[in-house]
């Protein structure tokens, strides 16, 4: 692995580089809520002043890049007596993705396993995800944060460039030749001792700083004994089956598909759109039979397989513990509580 | 409009081009006005139906039709009549927009007496009105179209499928699932009381996209979770009132309403401010009134 370091003041320089011929994605403020505090999201973004690199987190995941709400799969022509697909993976241009924390890029890591890893890789979401450069940065915790507990506060893979905020300067980790020849265009100089040292005590004063956490040990098994616990009524009970939680999460990537006759008669589509486990018709079949009518049952299996089957399948979670389910679910239904209650944990 | 002959094929095989006629009860007219507001697709939607019957649109009348498409609510006898009618002509009979489906904004007046009502609006002058309901309560629905008004995209997906003789299925989930991938911001984070956690979605949170509180005028969403969103909207900040004034604006929401109503220990109308006092039937209460204004 190579480390430099620069001065803070290089880093519009490196986003002016990256950005002569590319398009970035980065956080921005885009207002303000109730409490007078900033609300963030994943935009394009032109000036290196818009980017606002000490985020605490994004309402949304910057998951509509790569896992859209809503992509056409397919377009038809249709012929008097036939018709002709066009396929197209929707991807016009590569994506430069400028101050992505762990979390979220410990996020696309994970949906690789699922989308690139399987036998039927996803050439949609393949093509968007090859076609990225990520620039990661380090995070505050915030009190809604437990991706420590999850082992997503650091990533070790999927970026091509993650920065450490060491005081005057920043500390960068290279895991990409692009990366490293794209730092060639700015004053950098590689690390001594003395910077090793801030690093580490940056690191550790950032872990020092989560307040909320989830006990994950044992917790497939737990979660096979407790599958009847009368938590999971109490906590069904509040929801809301709204299926924000699934479109806040950075690794939901469960959909439907619907195909279409516009209107002219003369085309069709077929258009895939992110679902949720949560909604009532998640689980109806053809016929009209819903396996999982109960609201209850339906929160149940969205724990089940972020905390169990999952880890099952890939020894380890499809949480990251960005904690954004629990800050955008207007019931206040929260992972590290929801877990902990099922662990009969009372704090 | 063009003769019966189907004029369209779809991948060679002739579809069935329905007759449909646009009628309008006690409404706005809102709900038709948006199925030739759309003008980029208008041609194309004419060609798929052969409309015999559309005042907002057409001079000619015919009662000779497939399907009605029905606007408003039913508040006189001669309307109960004319929807019989209609009924018997058609094949199937669509309620079209929250009038006719749940009686809409027209049942705000079912709240209060019925004479006080009419006395306020018309004063001396003689006309018939009754309390407004939905096209259900005279006759058979086929197919409710929800919204105030509907969405013509939604409208035109409908048809479609009726052309090609696809299963129409509408949205069982709330207007949050639309509004997320919107990328709206929460209205609650704003600080504004919305109903779209409990109303059915479909609308692609076309008031949410422009940073307004959902009101339920498509009614609620399939297994809405009322009871959750009365303690969320305390949470918030907002009083009861406010949750009861959405929940009773469109009439989809009739039986929580009326639950909820039952459930507060006085009555307050909102509307008092726009009526003057109204001789409210009050469940429960003391007998005195919260002025309510707070909540706007």
């Amino acid at each position: 692995m190579i480390f430099k370091v620069f001065d803070k003041k290089e880093l519009k320089k490196l986003f002016d580089v990256l950005s002569s011929d590319n398009s970035i994605v980065g956080p921005v403020e885009i207002g303000a809520d109730r409490n007078d505090q900033p609300i963030y999201a994943f935009s394009l973004v032109s000036d290196f002043n818009n980017i606002k690199l000490n985020y605490s987190t994004t309402k949304l995941p910057a998951k509509k890049f790569f896992l859209p709400f809503k992509e056409d799969l397919a377009t038809f022509t249709i012929k008097e007596h036939g018709w002709q697909k066009n396929v197209d993976y929707n991807i016009d241009r590569p994506y430069i993705f400028f101050g992505l924390h762990a979390c979220d890029i410990n996020a696309l890591n994970k949906l690789d396993k699922v989308l690139m890893g399987s036998t039927y890789p996803m050439p949609y979401y393949a093509a968007k995800r090859k076609n990225m450069f990520i620039v990661g940065i380090d995070c505050a915790p915030q009190p809604y944060c437990f991706c420590r507990s999850m082992g997503s506060d650091t990533v070790l893979h999927g970026f091509d460039m993650f920065l450490t905020d060491i005081g005057e300067e920043y500390f960068a980790e290279i895991l990409s030749d692009t990366a490293y020849n794209f730092l060639k265009k700015i004053n950098t100089r590689d690390p001594v001792e003395a910077d090793h040292f801030l690093y580490m005590k940056s690191v550790s004063e950032k872990n020092k700083k989560f307040t909320a956490h989830v006990d994950t040990t044992d917790l497939t098994k737990i979660l096979d004994m407790e599958f009847q616990s009368e938590v999971w009524k109490h906590w069904g009970q509040q929801c809301l089956a709204c299926g924000t939680c699934s479109n806040v999460c950075p690794t939901c990537y469960c959909y439907g598909v619907e195909e279409t006759v516009d209107i002219n008669l003369k085309s069709a589509r077929k258009t895939k759109s992110l679902y949720s486990c949560n909604l009532i018709d998640f689980a109806e079949v053809a016929g009209g039979h819903n396996f999982r009518p109960e609201q209850h049952i339906r929160l149940k299996y969205r724990y089940y397989h972020k905390h169990r089957g999952f880890v099952e399948a890939y020894e380890e979670s499809l949480c990251v513990g960005c904690g954004r389910c629990g800050e955008s679910c207007l019931a206040g239904i929260r992972v590290p509580e929801v877990i902990a209650s099922v662990r009969r944990q009372e704090d | 409009m063009a003769g019966d002959k189907a004029a369209k094929t779809y991948l060679g095989v002739p579809l069935f081009r329905p007759k449909v006629a646009f009628f309008e009860l006690s409404s706005c007219e809102g709900c038709q006005l948006q199925i030739v507001n759309n003008e980029a697709t208008l041609i194309d939607f004419f060609s798929l139906v052969e409309v015999v019957n559309f005042r907002e649109a057409m001079t000619e009348r015919s009662d000779n039709y497939d399907i009605a498409f029905v606007e408003g609510s039913i508040t006189r006898s001669d309307e109960r009549e004319r929807l019989k009618k209609i009924r018997a002509n058609a094949k199937i009979l669509v309620a079209l927009g929250s009038c006719a489906c749940f009686g809409g904004v027209n049942q705000l007046k079912n709240r209060f007496d019925q004479a006080w009502v009419k006395n306020e609006v018309y004063g001396n002058f003689p006309v018939e009105t009754e309390a407004a309901r939905p096209l259900e309560d005279v006759v058979k629905v086929d197919l409710n179209i929800f919204g105030c008004p509907v969405k013509k995209e939604e409208v035109e997906k409908i048809v479609i499928n009726l052309a090609l003789g696809k299963a129409i299925v509408h949205p069982k989930y709330p207007v949050c699932m639309e509004c997320k991938a919107n990328e709206n911001i929460c209205l609650f984070d704003l600080g504004e009381p919305c109903l779209g956690p409990v109303t059915r979605g479909g609308c692609d949170s076309w008031c949410p996209n422009s940073k307004f509180g959902c009101w339920g005028c498509r009614g609620p969403a399939e297994d809405a979770n009322i009871e959750q969103m009365k303690f969320i909207m305390k949470e918030y900040g907002f009083s009861e009132e406010v949750m009861l004034d959405r929940l009773e604006c469109f009439g989809g929401f009739k039986t929580y309403a009326e639950e909820f109503r039952k459930s507060l220990p006085t009555v307050v109308t909102p509307s008092r401010k726009l009526f003057g006092t109204p001789p409210l039937k009050i469940r429960g209460g003391r007998g005195s009134y919260d002025s309510g204004e707070k909540d706007k």
